[in-house]
């Protein structure tokens, strides 16, 4: 029985998951660099643990500085939230070694599901269509050419260790090609350790469509849903809705299905979320497979009364689940909106700022999740996440009314905040029509 | 001194620091000062930014800070450096639990002098004095938890 678990992140997503095991009455351990002393999940932990200066790298990323947090502190299990060591699967294994349960899935299956390139023949063997793309690594320039003729342009380069939108790029031509993949591999260098890339067909006017899934030590693997990811910008998500307007019930079986099988394939266990593009014949293609709970979990956890959090603990301990596919169904329609610390007239430039005003939306199906408050300073070393505005009602129509009534309710001052864009996108004819693609925002919304 | 007033000026003080990156501020009026410091590399040099008070009213900007009263620090306290723990881990005085601790209150310590150890995942971290100086105290325990950044020795530098 896990009950004592440190948190290996920062922010909102600390705070969410702390509050969890508060509700299950686990004792909690937060870790802070030196710019996060004053943050939320610091003063609601029962202890905290300063690991590290500002940077990432020397903090929330240090292995070491975590792993030593956790043994004095003496804990069961570390939950890493999403991003920094979350999808780390050494970082799991070191977990392992020392004792330390890690509230996710193996380091076995990490890793299979981590190499992007391998996830893609797995989706395939799995009978789960993926796009045309290279079947054997890539060796040199004429074989990325050649290949990009065979499956025809628009075509987009991506980072096999690479994953959550970044070091992308879409190449129309051949000396765009060239071009992309030099710049691609020195992406992936910096930002993975590995210049590896795969190339894949780039389906314009898709719609982004991701399934949630929960997976027990037992074989048992539930499916909650989709989730509709298309609104994005450079590949961050902004807005993401469930169910998808896009999607009707035969659909969501067949990709809930496909998603399993994948799942799985890899052995998979805790939570997950399968991503797919979905083409205007109603088509579906495997993208990724991200193994961690992820930013936008509230809007599955608003339509099926779920607590996600909850249930990754729940797996941990080692129960089997506690509802069958039957049991799960999707109410009414939540949406979010990532609420970032950005300037959408100045190019999303980041505004790191003392917030000198913080009220916000309340009431019936209004959820807002956030580490934020009057006073504090956005930090320039992290993510410009501030806050997460999540709206439930019984109908999309009714859903976006509301969401456009608790986004002119939100007030913050002192820092630049991307409001003003969801405040446009809400009023957006083709948003509330839900006609949307992956390019709708670099569409309607570049200044 | 007037509590009420000095929390809320150290307030307006510490967010004009983390807002300029500052890691030094000290204000004066008359006779009465305060210096803040931020993280534990506290140097003996002057302080980065001065502001010399002129008016009760606290502004959020530069001056027109009101004035404080400081328990009283002498010169040389001022100047005395704090070791930080460059890691997380446990704290031990001495190489091994036989051992004699690696040093004591009031010795002379050198830049590549050994103060104590900090165990981390069973690795055995030596941490080193990087000051020429003398021991004026040792702020933890034998076998206490450090975080990073806590401090471990004060050193008087020579």
């Amino acid at each position: 029985m896990l009950s004592r678990i440190l948190i290996a992140n920062r922010g909102e997503i600390a705070v969410r998951i702390i509050r969890a095991c508060k509700e299950m009455g686990v004792q909690t351990v937060a870790v802070y660099s030196e710019a996060d002393r004053e943050s939320a999940h610091v003063g609601m932990a029962d202890e905290a643990i300063c690991i590290g200066p500002p940077p990432a790298g020397e903090s929330y990323l240090n292995t070491a500085n975590i792993i030593a947090a956790a043994e004095v502190a003496d804990v069961d299990a570390i939950h890493p939230g999403y991003g920094f060591l979350a999808e780390n699967s050494q970082f799991a294994e070191i977990c392992a070694s020392c004792n330390i349960d890690f509230i996710g899935p193996s380091p076995e299956s990490m890793t299979l599901l981590g190499d992007k390139e391998r996830a893609r023949e797995i989706a395939q063997s799995a009978g789960v269509s993926i796009l045309p793309g290279n079947d054997e690594p890539l060796t040199d320039d004429a074989d990325a050419l050649t290949l990009a003729h065979k499956i025809g342009f628009p075509v987009i380069i991506k980072a096999a260790a690479g994953g959550g939108g970044r070091g992308m790029r879409v190449a129309r031509n051949d000396p765009s090609l060239i071009n992309s993949i030099n710049i691609a591999r020195a992406e992936a260098q910096a930002a993975f350790k590995d210049s590896t890339i795969y190339i894949e067909k780039y389906l314009e006017d898709a719609r982004h469509i991701e399934i949630q899934l929960l997976a027990d030590k037992h074989g048992n693997i539930v499916h909650l849903g989709e989730r509709d990811c298309t609104l994005q910008r450079r590949h961050q998500k902004l807005v993401e809705e469930s169910p998808s307007p896009a999607i009707g019930p035969r659909l969501r079986e067949e990709m809930g299905e496909a998603a399993i099988a994948i799942a799985k394939a890899s052995n998979y266990s805790n939570a997950g979320t399968v991503e797919f593009l979905l083409d205007q014949e109603g088509k579906f293609y495997f993208i990724e497979m991200n193994c961690r709970v992820q930013v936008e979990h509230p809007v599955t956890e608003m339509v099926t009364g779920i607590d996600i959090v909850l249930e990754q603990f729940r797996v941990a301990n080692g129960n089997p689940l506690a509802f069958t596919q039957d049991d799960i169904q999707l109410n009414g329609v939540a949406i979010e909106c990532r609420i970032n610390a950005e300037d959408p007239n100045n190019n999303f430039k980041p505004d790191p700022n003392r917030i000198t005003k913080w009220y916000q939306p309340g009431g019936r199906g209004v959820r807002i999740d956030t580490h934020s408050y009057s006073g504090m300073v956005v930090s320039p070393y992290y993510d410009s996440l501030v806050a997460k505005l999540i709206v439930h009602r019984p109908t999309r129509a009714e859903c976006i009314i509301a969401m456009k009534c608790a986004l002119d309710e939100f007030d913050i001052r002192g820092i630049k905040t991307t409001i003003p864009l969801y405040q446009e996108i809400f009023g957006h004819t083709r948003f509330i029509r839900g006609l949307v693609n992956t390019t709708f925002i670099e569409d309607h919304f570049t200044r | 001194m007037d509590i009420e007033k000095m929390e809320s000026a150290l307030a307006k003080f510490i967010d004009l620091m983390n807002i300029n990156d500052l890691t030094e501020l000290e204000v004066t009026e008359g006779e009465s000062s305060i210096r803040l410091k931020k993280g534990s590399d506290i140097v003996a040099s002057p302080p980065t930014t001065i502001v010399n008070t002129a008016s009760d009213a606290v502004a959020s900007d530069t001056q027109a800070i009101q004035a404080l009263e400081l328990t009283s620090e002498s010169a040389t306290e001022s100047s005395l450096i704090e070791i930080p723990s460059p890691l997380v881990g446990t704290f031990y005085r001495a190489p091994s639990p036989d051992s004699d601790p690696f040093v004591e209150a009031g010795d002379d310590v050198d830049n590549d002098t050994v103060l104590c150890i900090v165990e981390a995942m069973k690795v055995m971290n030596e941490i080193k004095s990087e000051v020429e100086g003398r021991i004026v105290e040792i702020l933890v325990e034998n076998g206490q938890s450090v975080e990073f950044g806590q401090g471990l020795f004060i050193i008087n530098p020579s």
